[in-house]
């Protein structure tokens, strides 16, 4: 397992590896979007209260659920690469901010779409909305700095103590709709021992959370190997593989 | 075809639910599209300052 970890840690073997695992992830993610609109739309039947107005939740949910992961796998991969310096890891933490700040927005903007015939307004000062603008400005902060700093080993090290900083607010998200009980609606899906929505509306929207999980995995790693390309522009290996084209 | 009208019109909250979809499809492609075409330049970048190396070893 060691072993493996450092094989993969080294750049070289990393940028194989992602060069061969994004077209899977790319096409498997394409054909569970294609199972779940196709479910969102034809299988799960309209909500009893809110009608078809409910089915803007199978991009909601996962864009909302994805934006709290990606800021997981961002801090993780920032604290590993503040603690072994190894600059996959710091690749990786960049890759991941651009795309958590696309889920933030995307459940911002869809929940806004959602609220305006639902709730009767954009937006509100709930907890729940105003953590998720907290996260999306966490992110933006992040994207930032990584722009304000030549040196990518100082970017990296002050990208990472930003992210895993700003880890407290997954929590106060997550708890938001129990602790201030506001306008957002609370857990539904989460509660796994009894979810309060029907089985024929879940299916759809698990398989379209794994959708976006699959996405997000083919789009970091283009955006990661891309990252370590720059980084190794000048390395042997760089030239042989993507100059030369020699195969390995 | 007043079916294809009905879906379309999504019980009264068309708008709502195909802008999300729409904002949803557009910000998905866009994060594949843009780091591939900054993969594509950085790559085209590498090979001209290759070529470029090349020459100057042949000239010397």
């Amino acid at each position: 397992m060691w072993k493996w970890i450092t094989k993969y840690a080294s750049p070289m073997h990393f940028y194989l590896l992602a060069n061969r695992l994004t077209p899977w992830f790319g096409w498997s993610a394409a054909v569970l979007f294609a199972v779940g609109l196709y479910g969102a739309f034809f299988y799960a039947p309209a909500d009893y209260q809110q009608g078809e107005s409910f089915r803007i939740i199978y991009i909601h949910v996962p864009s909302a659920w994805m934006s709290m992961f990606v800021y997981m796998v961002m801090a993780g991969a920032g604290a590993a690469g503040l603690i072994w310096k190894t600059k996959v890891s710091d690749a990786v933490a960049r890759s991941c901010a651009p795309l958590g700040a696309s889920f933030t927005f995307l459940a911002l903007a869809t929940g806004s779409l959602w609220g305006k015939p639902m709730w009767g307004t954009w937006w509100v000062w709930d907890a729940r909305l105003t953590s998720e603008l907290i996260l999306l400005f966490l992110y933006l902060g992040y994207i930032a700095l990584q722009s304000a700093i030549d040196d990518r080993r100082t970017a990296a090290r002050a990208g990472a103590i930003l992210a895993l900083v700003g880890v407290v607010n997954i929590p106060i998200i997550h708890y938001s709709v129990i602790w201030w009980n506001t306008l957002h609606q609370g857990p539904t899906i989460s509660k796994l021992d009894s979810p309060s929505i029907h089985i024929d509306m879940l299916i759809p929207l698990l398989v379209m959370a794994i959708a976006f999980n699959l996405y997000f995995a083919a789009m970091v790693l283009i955006r990661a190997r891309m990252e370590i390309v720059e980084q190794e522009k000048n390395s042997k290996w760089v030239q042989e593989l993507i100059v030369d084209k020699v195969s390995v | 075809m007043e079916q294809l009208e009905n879906f379309f019109h999504m019980g009264g909250y068309g708008f709502y639910v195909w802008l999300s979809y729409g904002i949803t499809l557009i910000v998905l492609l866009l994060n594949y599209v843009m780091p591939r075409t900054r993969e594509k330049k950085l790559v085209d970048r590498l090979n001209q300052i290759s070529k470029m190396k090349g020459q100057g070893e042949n000239e010397s």
